[in-house]
This record gives C-alpha cells, sequence and structure tokens, in this order.
C-alpha cells in the first residue's frame, strides 16, 4: 500500500466506512461544507473562505461580491471573450473555450497578469504617493528571461484610453464606500494624482488590484481569483457564437507586408489537375 | 498617434509579415508559398523557420529533433504528463489534455520557464565575459539574486541520462565547438567546485545548443515548447485505454490535513448573520 500522501491545510475528508474513494464529510478550512456551509453561507462567502481561511466580514463579501459582478463579464471585445468566442464560433469543445479564454486573459496587458504587478506595487508602495509617482514615471522594461512578454504601460492604467471611464469610476466609488481596508478608499482620494504620474487613466485592472489587496489577497491569489471571476462571461459568449455561426462573426481582412504573389508552378498544376 | 486613434487605425484588419491563407488559392508563410517555395522542408525545419524565419542546416535540425526526442518521456507520475493521462482516465478530449499538459510545461522548476532563462543567462554571460568580466563572478551573483541558475541542478535526481546521449549526437553531426556549449561548461565547472555541487542538467546543454545555433532567449523557448510532446499522447492513450478513473487513484486517507479545527460557521460568520438579520 502507497504511504505517499497529499499534505492540505485546506481540505479534510471522512472516507464513508464501506468506501476508501468516497467522501462521508468535507470539511474546509474546518468548517462542514454539505452539513452546514451549503445551508448557511453564501457562494461568496465559500469563496473567500476557500483563498483566505476564515469567514468574511460582511464588508469583505459585499466587496468580494462587488468585484464579481464587475469582473463577470466583460464582453465581447475584451480579448478573452474574443478567444472564448473564437473557440464557440468552430463548435470547438467548452473547455477549450474556456482554456482560450484563460489563456488570453492571463496576459500582462488587460489580464490576470496585470493584476498580479499591481498587486505587487501596492505591496511595494501602499499608500505612498512619492512611491507610486516614483513607480509609475518609469517605463515597464522587458525582462529577457522571462516568460510574461512585457507590457507597454504600468500595470492598472489604461494603455489606450483618454479618460477614466464611467464604469472603472462608478466601481470604484462603489467598492471604496464600502469600507474595507485603505487601498480603494485611497486609490479614490489620490486616483487623478496616479494618473497624471501615470500619463494614463486608471483602468479597471488598477481598481481589482486595489480591492484585491484590500481583501488581504496575495498577488498569486488575486491572479487565480481574477481569472476565475471573468470566465462566466467569456462562457456564454462562447455559446452564443456557437449558436450564432462562423458566418455572423468578424473574420476581418489581412494585408500582406511580404505577399511573394501566387507560385507560378503551384498555379499551372491546379490548372492542369482541374 | 496613440490612444484611440491608434486603436481605431488596427480596426477590421491586420497588417503583417507572419503569413495568410488565400481560401482555395493558396497560403503564405513568412513570405514564401508554403505549397512551393518551402514544399521541401520538414515539419521541425518549419516549425522553427516560423519562430525565427531562419532556415537552419540539416545537422542543427537533427540535434534539434534529437534534443525533443531524448526528453520525451511516456511516464505518467511526471507532472505535465500526468496532467495528459489525468484526462484520458477521466474521459476528456485528447486534444485538452494534451493542450493542458503543454501549457503545464511551462514550469518554474523545469520546462519553459527555467528554459528561457537559462538561455538568457547564458547569452547575457557570454557578453559579459566577453566584455572582460569573470565567469565566476557573474555565477556568484546569478545564485544570490536567483538562488538557482537556469540548466544546472535537477529535481527529484541529481544526475542527467539525457546529456551523454545528446553530446554523443552533437558531436557526431559536428556541432560540439560551440561558444555557449564551451561556457555551459564552464560554468558547470564552476558550479561543482564550489559549495553549490550542482551538474549541467538537459537544459542547460540544450540551450547552449540553440543559442550557438544563433537563438535568442525568445526563440529558444518557443522551440523547445514541444520537447515533451512525444510522451505525452502514450499517457493520455494508456490510461483511456484502460477502465475509468483507474489512474492514480486518491483513497480520502491519502489527505494529510494540517489546517485549523473543525468549527461552525454561525460562530465564525459574521457577515451572512448580519445580512439576513439573524
Amino acid at each position: 500500500m502507497s504511504t505517499e500522501s497529499i499534505r492540505t491545510r485546506i481540505w479534510q475528508e471522512e472516507a464513508e466506512p464501506d468506501n476508501a474513494f468516497a467522501a462521508a464529510s468535507c470539511h474546509c478550512h474546518g468548517y462542514d461544507v454539505y452539513g452546514e456551509l451549503m445551508i448557511r453561507a453564501s457562494w461568496i462567502e465559500y469563496l473567500f473562505l476557500l483563498f483566505r481561511g476564515e469567514a468574511p466580514t460582511a464588508q469583505q463579501a459585499r466587496l468580494l461580491e462587488g468585484l464579481a459582478i464587475a469582473l463577470a463579464n466583460p464582453g465581447p471585445r475584451d480579448a478573452a471573450v474574443h478567444a472564448a468566442m473564437c473557440g464557440g464560433v468552430g463548435g470547438s469543445t467548452s473547455a477549450s473555450c474556456l482554456m482560450a479564454a484563460l489563456a488570453v486573459g492571463a496576459g500582462a496587458s488587460g489580464g490576470a497578469r496585470e493584476v498580479f504587478n499591481a498587486m505587487g506595487d501596492w505591496q511595494t508602495r501602499g499608500t505612498d504617493l512619492g512611491l507610486w509617482q516614483t513607480g509609475l514615471s518609469m517605463k515597464p522594461v522587458e525582462d529577457p528571461s522571462d516568460v510574461w512578454p512585457a507590457a507597454g504601460h504600468p500595470p492598472g492604467f489604461d494603455p489606450y484610453g483618454v479618460r477614466c471611464t464611467t464604469p472603472v469610476m462608478q466601481t470604484l466609488t462603489y467598492l471604496s464606500s464600502l469600507g474595507c481596508g485603505q487601498s480603494l478608499a485611497w486609490l479614490q482620494a489620490n486616483r487623478l494624482s496616479l494618473e497624471s504620474a501615470a500619463g494614463l487613466p486608471l483602468s479597471m485592472t488598477g481598481v481589482v488590484a486595489a480591492a484585491l489587496s484590500d481583501l488581504g489577497y496575495t498577488p498569486p491569489q488575486g491572479e487565480m481569483l481574477y481569472l476565475l471571476l471573468r470566465l462566466p462571461g467569456a462562457a456564454v459568449h462562447a455559446l452564443e457564437q456557437r449558436d450564432g455561426g462562423y458566418k455572423n462573426f468578424p473574420f476581418f481582412q489581412i494585408e500582406l507586408e511580404n505577399d511573394p504573389g501566387p507560385a507560378r508552378g503551384v498555379s499551372d498544376r491546379v490548372e492542369a489537375g482541374s | 498617434m496613440n490612444g484611440p486613434e491608434l486603436l481605431e487605425e488596427h480596426v477590421g484588419k491586420l497588417v503583417t509579415s507572419a503569413g495568410a491563407f488565400f481560401p482555395g488559392e493558396r497560403a503564405v508563410f513568412r513570405g514564401h508559398d508554403l505549397h512551393a517555395s518551402l514544399k521541401d522542408m520538414e515539419w521541425l525545419e518549419l516549425y522553427l523557420f516560423g519562430i525565427t524565419g531562419r532556415r537552419f542546416t540539416p545537422q542543427q535540425i537533427r540535434v534539434v529533433q534529437v534534443l525533443w526526442c531524448f526528453t520525451s518521456y511516456p511516464d505518467a507520475r511526471i507532472w505535465n504528463n500526468r496532467v495528459a493521462a489525468l484526462a484520458g482516465t477521466a474521459r476528456s478530449t485528447g486534444a485538452l489534455g494534451i493542450a493542458a499538459a503543454v501549457a503545464v510545461s511551462e514550469a518554474a522548476i523545469y520546462g519553459g520557464i527555467i528554459e528561457q532563462r537559462a538561455c538568457e543567462f547564458l547569452i547575457r554571460a557570454k557578453r559579459l565575459v566577453d566584455a572582460g568580466e569573470e565567469l565566476n563572478e557573474l555565477v556568484r551573483v546569478e545564485l544570490k539574486q536567483r538562488r538557482v541558475i537556469g540548466g544546472y541542478g535537477r529535481p527529484i535526481v541529481s544526475a542527467d541520462e539525457r546529456i551523454a546521449p545528446v553530446l554523443a549526437l552533437v558531436r557526431e553531426q559536428g556541432l560540439e565547438g560551440g561558444a555557449y556549449l564551451k561556457l555551459a561548461f564552464e560554468v558547470e565547472k564552476i558550479l561543482l567546485a564550489g559549495r553549490w555541487r550542482m551538474r549541467m542538467n538537459y537544459v542547460g546543454l540544450s540551450a547552449a545548443l540553440c543559442a550557438d545555433m544563433g537563438m535568442s532567449p525568445r526563440e529558444y523557448y518557443f522551440a523547445s515548447m514541444m520537447a515533451f510532446l512525444a510522451g505525452m499522447p502514450p499517457c493520455y492513450l494508456d490510461a483511456v485505454e484502460k477502465p475509468e478513473g483507474v489512474l492514480f487513484p486518491l483513497p480520502c486517507r491519502i489527505m494529510q490535513y494540517e489546517g485549523v479545527a473543525r468549527r461552525s460557521w454561525r460562530e465564525g460568520n459574521k457577515s451572512k448573520t448580519q445580512d439576513s438579520g439573524q
């Protein structure tokens, strides 16, 4: 019999008396999942518990719920949702649509890596405006040893924005009103100074990074949660395009800069064989 | 031009030199007709041409091919292969299992992340050594900053069974004289002589060989991306041909719980109590 084990601080099971491979009880961070959590906790509270190991306060639960709504569907223009729709329109498997959304939505430009990087900034700069202004004045540098290509803008800001968009402002205003942690309130108070230092408007990833910092998430936890919370929109838009069919989905134009033109030999062969 | 104006410029069309297909007519691959001027390319040649835009000698292609072959282990215990095998035992599709296994191969203690770091270190080290810096010092600083040097040391075991057969093939192809390969062995000598006792592993060797072929870290990252691929389908297929769920089944007792003691949600949960007025 194998003596290998999986060590976990999250999950505890007791086997059914007649089946070592079926759990009779499951406890998550000490709480009975099927005996109590399912009855008394909300999904968002359970989500908080899974990551943080403790039940949320009322403010924390409301903040995470607001964040989850803000992120659930970035809409079809978002690159991750676009990727999921590319899967849907071709009739690809459901999992591949979500894998496409995860892969694209993982990136350092608008994706989970941007949130990770922005949360790192919150860890090192906190609410020190001087540190933010110094950091934001520096251009992101490409690290040739890193598998993540560098984004061309500071994390948390919109590289193509003109001004902070209405949904970003609405999200920041609502989430900071919940009085949970310092980051969101400080961001609300100092947004214009930060935008001036960055030369760019605040983006949704910037608000998300502040919110996740206020919830006590680490950057790796924030990266994971951001990936998870954006999947519902990817799923429904992939399904919608699957039903709509490829003829109703953009294929776009392409302009080759180095087109060699038709190969004579091949054209001749096609003509000869047709 | 920047901001929305720059985006507006790109709406609806892609200007590119990567390639395109002309339905019913032809396909262009990096400026060449795929079915005419590139028709004699083997798949691996085309793959490397797609990454670099350069052509490689038959000897170089043979070495890259062997680098891929010699690390394709159909062992479902290995973490990336296990993903493919678990997809099989769970009756997921082959493409989902293999795609996930390839993605998982981009790891920090083996595979993609360490491969790119290894190549970048060798290229940077050579540039600095050529400029007069001491390799000993570069190795010491790298270890201090990153704790490891990509391409040296190995999880689970220290010896690397791939080194000798790859080197034999490299000699056979006359490619053993590269400057990066020489540097990689010098780094190993330093690491073995010091307190670190780390040997060069397969990644160090393949990164050096590919750097000697003129690949940049990112080119090498893509060149080695499928290096584990051939070992994955056998893991999936072996699992899918067996009864469902029998690959590494985990009994409840395998979990060693190290968390907090059991507690009641009503005691710990403040939010629901307040929200619902309980």
